[in-house]
């Protein structure tokens, strides 16, 4: 992998289950996840959207689709500039940004991840959030970012 | 995330950089329960379905990293508890301190450290990094404040530490 290598994508229809399986399995008992008027009403937006910490499953879901079971994330930082909404298209996509190795010998690779929602009839796409991802690879065959504990593991 | 202190109220600027709400789960991290987050993202990693790649890769089970926060959740209801149980109680403060009826999160920065596993129990506390001036966007006029939270683990491991951005506010047009 080198810096500017394209991760396929990923298309992920929203349902209202979608966004209610989501905030459950994250224990989110809040109610603009699952309670349509709530949402609506309450918050001024379209529909019921999905939840943060779902959000973040979603983007370790995609690059570890990429990545492989040895990779290990280290961090993730995203922005929420527009909410998922039951009826949207999740469209994941992203891009290496970085490739090294830190002072321990872990080998790192950075990542701009985009969840774009794709449009619909006249409404053009949009970028829901965006994400820097860096995640633990192994150097070797043999190595297994997993085994770092302590000042071995700097994510 | 621009700051304008000057506006602050001392029982706000008095919470800044203070470690508050330390708590421990009650309950222990639980295996079945991750499987919810892994179906409703569809995450077919063998890490987390075959013990066999658990065992070789992690020394045994452990939980999907982005799960997190949601070992500090509290349930909907318990004995004894009264209105809603909230995970950011910080986050819950601000609305009101401020009168903000309605917030929404808008970033989230997680760090994994040493990975959570089946029969753990998590514990955290929230600290107030900062809150802005007023602001306005198009969901109405508030304010942002950012809130961490380090989770650690009954070894006193650090397990993860995450940085939460939430913008309380007041739908254009409505009275607080």
């Amino acid at each position: 992998m080198t810096v500017g290598d394209a991760l396929p994508e990923l298309c992920v229809e929203v349902t209202p289950t979608t966004v209610v399986l989501g905030a459950l399995a994250s224990r989110d008992w809040r109610p603009m996840h699952h309670d349509y008027k709530f949402a609506t009403e309450r918050n001024g937006v379209a529909d019921i959207f999905l939840n943060t910490p779902n959000q973040a499953a979603w983007f370790e879901r995609y690059v570890t689709d990429w990545s492989g079971q040895r990779s290990r994330p280290g961090r993730m930082k995203f922005r929420m500039k527009t909410s998922v909404f039951p009826g949207d298209t999740m469209v994941f996509s992203a891009v290496v940004t970085d490739v090294g190795t830190d002072e321990v010998g872990q080998g790192w690779v950075s990542l701009d991840v985009t969840l774009t929602v794709a449009a619909v009839g006249d409404t053009p796409d949009r970028i829901a959030s965006t994400c820097e991802v860096r995640i633990a690879v192994p150097s070797t065959d043999s190595d297994n970012p997993w085994s770092r504990s302590g000042d071995q593991w700097i994510p | 995330m621009s700051t304008d202190v000057t506006d602050l109220p001392e029982q706000v600027t008095s919470m800044i950089g203070v470690s508050q709400y330390s708590q421990t789960a009650s309950f222990d991290v639980e295996r079945s329960y991750a499987y919810n987050t892994l179906a409703a993202t569809q995450n077919a990693n063998p890490l987390y379905w075959d013990d066999a790649v658990s065992a070789e890769l992690t020394g045994g089970v452990i939980m999907p990293p982005t799960t997190l926060s949601l070992w500090m959740r509290p349930h909907y209801w318990e004995p004894g508890a009264e209105g809603e149980q909230v995970a950011l109680q910080v986050h819950f403060d601000m609305k009101a301190l401020f009168g903000l009826p309605e917030a929404v999160m808008t970033d989230n920065t997680i760090i994994f450290h040493e990975p959570v596993r089946p029969g753990d129990r998590i514990s955290n506390s929230q600290i107030l990094r900062s809150v802005s001036g007023p602001k306005t966007t198009k969901l109405g006029t508030g304010r942002f404040w950012v809130i961490d939270v380090e989770f650690r683990n009954q070894k006193d491991q650090v397990v993860g530490v995450e940085s939460y951005t939430g913008f309380g506010y007041i739908r254009s047009g409505a009275t607080s």
